[in-house]
C-alpha cells in the first residue's frame, strides 16, 4: 500500500463541479422494463431526470383498427404480459357493455377466477423482481416457481402459459377443465405458503427494509393528480380499487378487503402486494365454490358467440353464423363506451368508439402502467441514484402495457 | 347520478356545451374547444363535480367532418364515484392547426397523456410544459393514429444523431476502446509485442 500523503492541501484535489449526465436503460439489468432514464447526478442525488418510454411501442391502437372486434384479443394479450387474462376479460367486458350483454354466472365465476390468478401472477413477478434487484435472489426464485404453478394452471385450461387469448365476447373459449377447482385449491395453498416464507425471510431483514422504507415516497395528492390507480395509488393510503368502488362481474358477492398502505413509500407499495395477494387467494377461493360444475358459460346470442363445431359441419344454419362472425366480425352497435376493470397495476380501461362495422373505429386502453411511469420523474428527482432502483421496481411499470 | 353533472355543466356554461348524451350509462358533454380549459377547471374545482382524477386523455380522428379531431378525457371523481367524458372538436381538414389548451396544470395525468395525443394525432397542447414525442422518436414523420396514415408505411432510416459538445458518439474506430473479442491481429496502434504472434 501507498503511504498516505499527509501535506496533501484539499484545495489541489480538482473534483468536476458540473452535475454528471448518466443514462440508464433502454436495456439496462437492473431494470425492470424497456425505459430509459436520463438523469442529471450532483454526486449520488438526482437534481433532474427525464423518464423516456416508448422502447417497446408497436403500434397496438393502430393494428386493432385493422381487423375485427374478437381479433383484439390476441393483441391484449401482449400488453400486460405479466397478467395477460386481465386483459382478456376486460376488453370482453367492454364489447359486453357495448353490446349490453351480460355472461351466464358460471362464467363469470370462472372470469374473477382465473382473473384473480392472473393477478396474483402479476404481484408475485413484481415483488420478486423487486427482491432480486435489492440482492435477494432466494425470494424471487420461490415467487417464481409460485408464477409456475398458475402458469401450469393456466395452461391446462387455455392450452397456453403466457399469451392465453382466451376471452370472447359472450363468454370463454372453453369451459372450465374438470379438474379446475382442485388445481386452482391446490395453486394457492402452495402460493400461501410461499408468501408466507418470503415474508419471513424478507421482513426481518435490516438491508432489505432499509433499501425501501422512506424511500420513493408519494403523497396521496400527488398520486391522484398523476391518474395513479392499483396498488400504488392504494399504497399512499387511497382506497380506490375498481372491484370495490364499482364492481363488475360478481366482486359484489365475494369477501375480501382493500389494504391500504400509510407512507406512500417503495415498502408499503411492496406490502399492499403481499397482502393482495393473499386477499387474490382468498377470491380464487370463494369463486371455485359458487362455480356450478355445469352449466353455460357462453350466451346464447348467435349473433355473439361462435356455435359448435359439430353444428358447423352439420347444419346450413351454424355454417352460415359461423362464416359470418370469422369474415365479418361480430357487429358492435355504433357508439362509444367506456368500460373499466381492475388490472394487475390498476384500472384498465377501454375507450371503444364503434362505427357499426366489423371493425373497431378507434380502440383506446387507458394503462394503468403508462400513468404510473409519468410519476416516476416525480418520484426519483431529488433521490439517491441507489434508491432509483427499488423506486421503479415497486411502481411496476409493463413495458408492453406502458408503451403498447 | 351523474345526469344531474350534466345539468350542472349546461347550467354553468350554456352556450358552451354543445351536445351531451349518456349512452350506455357513460355521462358525455361536448364543449366548445375554445372553453376546454374552463370547463376542466370548473369541473376539477366545483365540490359538486369534484373531478379529483384525469384517468385518460386520447383522440379520435374523424376525417370526413369539420373540426376533424374529437378530444376525449376521461375525469373521475374519487370521493363522489362519478364519472365523465369530457370532449371537444378541433382541427381542420387538413390536420395541420389542431390546437387546444393544454390542462397539465390542473391534472399531472394530463402530461404524458396529452403527450402521447401528440405523439399520435398531432393534437398541439397549447401551454404543455413539454410537448415532445412520447411513444416514438423525434424524427419520425407523420402521426400514426389519423385515419389518413397507412398502416404499411415505412419510415426512412434515421442517421446517427449529432450530439453537441461531444466529439465522437459509438460506433468507435476499430482500434479504438476494448474489443470484446480475442485481440490476435497483427495490425494496431502498439506493435511492441508483434513478434509475439
Amino acid at each position: 500500500m501507498e503511504p498516505i500523503d499527509q501535506e496533501l492541501d484539499p484545495a489541489e484535489i480538482e473534483l468536476p463541479a458540473e452535475p454528471m449526465l448518466l443514462n440508464v436503460g433502454p436495456a439496462h439489468p437492473a431494470m425492470h422494463g424497456t425505459v430509459r432514464i436520463v438523469m442529471e447526478l450532483s454526486g449520488e442525488s438526482i437534481e433532474r431526470c427525464d423518464v423516456q418510454v416508448g422502447y417497446l411501442h408497436r403500434g397496438f391502437e393502430k393494428m386493432c383498427e385493422r381487423g375485427t372486434w374478437t381479433q383484439v384479443f390476441p393483441y391484449v394479450d401482449r400488453c400486460n404480459y405479466v397478467s395477460p387474462m386481465l386483459n382478456n376479460v376486460g376488453f370482453a367486458l367492454a364489447c359486453e357493455k357495448m353490446l349490453g350483454i351480460t355472461v351466464p354466472e358460471r362464467c363469470q365465476w370462472y372470469r374473477m377466477a382465473l382473473g384473480e390468478l392472473a393477478r396474483m401472477s402479476d404481484h408475485l413477478t413484481c415483488d420478486g423482481a423487486m427482491a432480486m434487484e435489492l440482492g435477494a435472489f432466494t425470494p424471487f426464485l420461490w415467487m417464481i416457481k409460485g408464477r409456475e404453478m398458475i402458469w401450469d394452471l393456466m395452461e391446462e385450461e387455455t392450452g397456453a402459459r403466457l399469451t392465453h387469448s382466451f376471452g370472447r365476447v359472450g363468454g370463454m373459449a372453453h369451459p372450465p377443465t374438470a379438474g379446475f377447482k382442485e388445481n386452482a385449491k391446490a395453486v394457492t395453498t402452495h402460493i400461501l405458503g410461499i408468501i408466507e416464507e418470503v415474508e419471513r425471510l424478507l421482513l426481518g431483514n435490516r438491508i432489505f427494509l432499509d433499501r425501501l422504507e422512506g424511500v420513493g415516497v408519494v403523497s396521496a395528492e400527488d398520486a391522484i393528480s398523476l391518474g395513479w390507480t392499483g396498488p400504488c395509488l392504494r399504497a399512499c393510503g387511497v382506497a380506490y380499487d375498481v372491484r370495490k368502488s364499482h364492481p363488475y362481474l360478481r366482486y359484489d358477492e365475494v369477501e375480501f378487503e382493500v389494504p391500504v398502505g400509510q407512507a406512500g413509500d417503495s415498502f408499503d407499495r411492496f406490502m399492499v402486494r403481499i397482502a393482495e395477494l393473499k386477499q387474490s387467494a382468498s377470491i380464487v377461493r370463494q369463486c371455485i365454490e359458487r362455480m356450478a360444475d355445469t352449466g353455460p358459460v357462453n350466451v346464447t346470442d348467435p349473433r355473439v358467440i361462435l356455435p359448435p363445431k359439430e353444428e358447423v359441419y352439420s347444419t346450413i344454419e351454424g355454417t352460415i353464423q359461423h362464416f359470418k362472425i370469422v369474415m365479418e366480425g361480430l357487429k358492435l352497435p355504433a357508439g362509444e363506451v367506456y368500460a373499466y376493470s381492475e388490472g394487475g397495476n390498476g384500472e384498465m380501461g377501454f375507450y371503444l368508439v364503434s362505427d357499426g362495422s366489423g371493425t373497431p373505429y378507434r380502440l383506446r386502453i387507458r394503462p394503468p402502467c403508462f400513468y404510473v411511469t409519468g410519476g416516476l420523474e416525480r418520484v426519483i428527482t431529488g433521490a439517491m441514484m441507489a434508491d432509483v432502483v427499488p423506486s421503479f421496481g415497486s411502481l411496476n411499470m409493463i413495458g408492453g402495457e406502458c408503451d403498447r | 347520478m351523474s345526469k344531474a353533472l350534466i345539468d350542472i355543466i349546461k347550467q354553468k356554461f350554456p352556450a358552451d356545451v354543445l351536445e351531451s348524451h349518456s349512452q350506455r350509462g357513460d355521462d358525455t358533454v361536448v364543449v366548445y374547444a375554445a372553453r376546454w380549459k374552463d370547463i376542466a377547471r370548473f369541473l376539477k374545482d366545483d365540490p359538486r363535480a369534484d373531478m379529483s382524477m384525469l384517468i385518460d386523455l386520447t383522440a379520435v380522428d374523424y376525417p370526413e367532418r369539420t373540426p376533424r379531431f374529437e378530444v376525449v378525457a376521461h375525469l373521475y371523481s374519487l370521493s363522489k364515484g362519478h364519472r365523465l367524458r369530457l370532449k371537444a372538436r378541433v382541427g381542420d381538414q387538413a390536420g395541420t392547426s389542431v390546437e387546444i389548451d393544454s390542462v397539465a396544470d390542473l391534472w399531472a395525468s394530463a402530461n404524458w397523456a396529452e403527450r402521447e395525443c401528440w405523439d399520435m394525432f398531432g393534437v398541439r397542447f397549447k401551454g404543455h410544459p413539454d410537448l415532445r414525442r412520447i411513444l416514438l422518436y423525434p424524427e419520425f414523420e407523420g402521426h400514426p393514429l389519423r385515419k389518413d396514415y397507412p398502416a404499411d408505411r415505412i419510415q426512412p432510416l434515421v442517421p446517427y444523431r449529432e450530439v453537441p459538445n461531444v466529439d465522437k458518439v459509438a460506433p468507435f474506430r476499430a482500434d479504438e476502446g476494448m474489443s470484446f473479442g480475442r485481440q490476435t491481429f497483427a495490425s494496431g496502434p502498439s506493435t511492441d509485442d508483434d513478434d509475439v504472434n
